[in-house]
């Protein structure tokens, strides 16, 4: 073995088998990678529970186990619980914060021998297209460090794209896989709502929240979706569904399938080179036999305001625990009120004070019906529109976000602005739909996503037409130096 | 529908518990009066005879099997506690004696 991880869980799983590496060794490489970590894109590195985790697969491989993700190393968001290893979410408010019990996600990957390798930075509570609001600094863009990696699930976007992992868990609410994933150059997959549990990952907006995967290629995405889907009785909103191989599919192509390309998604103020990448790569779907249908989706335009009254009303509401009593921060006032106002004010970072002044407001007396009613009608609106545009076609290709990586610190100080990088992956969300990013060649030397979006629950179609696209594009992305 | 002004953030941030300095209240009395300029755009929309979608779940109520299982233990409850009595997390006095 060199020092270098293999790039795909069916590599890693191959080399495991075949006795060419152990893996203690996979998880030694993902430590030593992780430890010199030049991006700021860890926030934990949990090197013992690693190697015990590792030695546990190794028994496992010496018995004759073949699971697909027995002894391959992974990254966790740091919202997302590990049962005695910090899980901050990125905020002070929770710095020290040690969960009694792990997420149901990491349960299942723990289950399957994976190996998690540490914990990854991202935007405060999820809060973020950028990774500048993580309380503990900044996330820097491996393709180029002055560039942010995108958000808020940038540490898990950067473990992979950096090849210190071989696969990592983000959250995404209203594009925080997809979008981080685009700019860093990885793939990055959100589930149908109601696929994955989010019993022990910290509560942002719960209508519109799932756990998903980053990797360097679509089947480790997919395998890994393989082991974290099904009903969980900890998680009411899971469904019950059978249980589907997701990879059957993957070598199937795009030949008869018809893609469906929205209009809406392509709008001024998307940079040139992104619209060129994107063009080029739907004549290269249909190059390989896809039929592009023409498809209008015309409240997409108003999916920003939805999410920015909806996701900020919930977030407000699920965020009222953090009080100093139980856990987390306490700073002491002169009576309890004050000890609140205290502890949430010096606890909570700007932009999460934002959303949670903005949603309280959206759902303050006499303005509930203007703000979150409204928004919740226009939520059906946009839905049935997806729903329209799915008795049509089997999935959607669109842009994943309008920019590549832009420069730290450029829009930070307006928050619309910054907003606007979700335009493309909110509705998503909104409707409840899976989607998937996929590298789509560079723009100004940085790279570009591609999103998919298909039906509720066809992820197996998902991943099909994102591995057509992917062996069209020559492979995964380069890893970053 | 109102614009945001001072004291429009001020009772807010009371509401949701939230001490600011006046310098972040004049700093997000400005952002969120841009970020409700666009949200404000969806006036324009006829919702009238559109029901709202709260959950794109096919489903109503989940019900389960009321059984007693293990729970987490007291030292596992209050170990991230800021400060303990016992079995109870201290807090400040809620209600003073008259």
């Amino acid at each position: 073995m060199s020092g270098r991880l293999p790039r795909s869980a069916r590599e890693a799983v191959a080399l495991l088998r075949k006795r060419e590496t152990t893996a203690l060794e996979l998880a030694e490489i993902a430590i030593a990678g992780a430890s010199g970590d030049r991006y700021n894109a860890w926030l934990r590195v949990s090197a013992d529970h690693a190697r015990a985790q590792a030695r546990a697969a190794d028994a496992r491989i010496k018995a004759g186990d073949d699971s697909p993700l027995l002894g391959v190393p992974w990254a966790c968001k740091d919202i997302i619980g590990t049962k005695d290893i910090e899980t901050t979410a990125g905020s002070r408010i929770l710095q020290g914060y040690v969960p009694p019990y792990s997420a149901t996600v990491v349960e299942r990957l723990d289950a399957a021998g994976a190996v998690m390798i540490g914990k990854t930075n991202l935007d405060e509570f999820a809060m973020g297209s950028s990774n500048e609001n993580s309380a503990f600094g900044p996330v820097r863009n491996p393709r180029d460090p002055e560039r942010v990696p995108g958000g808020s699930s940038g540490g898990s976007a950067v473990a992979v794209a950096t090849g210190e992992v071989i696969f990592s868990l983000g959250t995404d609410t209203g594009g925080s896989i997809r979008q981080p994933a685009a700019l860093c150059g990885v793939v990055g997959m959100k589930p149908t709502y109601g696929r994955v549990s989010r019993y022990g990952v910290v509560a942002f907006a719960s209508s519109l929240d799932q756990v998903g995967p980053f990797a360097q290629d679509v089947e480790t995405c997919a395998t890994v979706c393989e082991a974290l889907f099904g009903a969980d009785a900890n998680d009411a909103t899971t469904m019950r569904l059978p249980a589907e191989s997701l990879r059957m599919g993957i070598a199937d192509g795009v030949k008869g399938m018809r893609l469906g390309v929205p209009r809406e998604y392509f709008i001024e103020g998307m940079e040139p080179g992104v619209e060129r990448a994107v063009r080029s790569a739907l004549k290269e779907l249909e190059r390989e036999g896809a039929e592009l249908v023409d498809v209008s989706l015309p409240s997409t335009d108003h999916g920003l305001a939805v999410y920015y009254i909806i996701q900020p009303a919930e977030a407000s509401a699920n965020l009222a625990r953090y009080d100093g009593v139980r856990y987390g921060l306490r700073v002491a006032g002169p009576d309890l009120g004050e000890t609140y106002r205290r502890t949430r004010g010096q606890g909570f970072g700007p932009e999460v004070k934002r959303r949670l002044i903005l949603g309280t407001y959206a759902l303050s007396a006499g303005y509930y019906d203007a703000y979150y009613s409204k928004a919740q009608k226009v939520r059906t609106l946009i839905k049935r529109e997806f729903d329209e545009a799915f008795k049509r076609v089997d999935a959607l290709v669109t842009p994943t976000s309008p920019s590549v990586a832009f420069p730290i610190g450029a829009k930070v100080n307006d928050p619309l602005t910054m907003y606007l990088n979700d335009a493309f992956t909110l509705p998503v969300n909104i409707a409840g739909l899976p989607g998937i990013s996929v590298p789509c060649g560079t723009s100004d030397g940085l790279p570009v996503g591609l999103q998919f979006i298909a039906g509720s629950y066809q992820e197996a179609t998902l991943f099909r037409v994102a591995a057509a696209y992917e062996r069209i594009a020559g492979g995964p992305m380069e890893v970053a130096a | 529908m109102s614009t945001l002004d001072r004291s429009v953030v001020e009772k807010v941030a009371g509401l949701a518990r939230i001490a600011l300095s006046p310098d972040e209240v004049d700093r997000f009395t400005a952002q969120l009066s841009v970020v409700l300029g666009a949200v404000d755009r969806l006036r324009e929309v006829d919702t009238s005879a559109i029901p709202p979608t709260a959950s794109v779940l096919p489903v109503d109520n989940v019900m389960r099997d009321d059984i007693v299982r293990p729970s987490l233990s007291l030292e596992e409850v209050f170990r991230n506690a800021p400060s303990r009595d016992g079995d109870h997390f201290r807090v400040q006095t809620v209600l003073e004696e008259r």
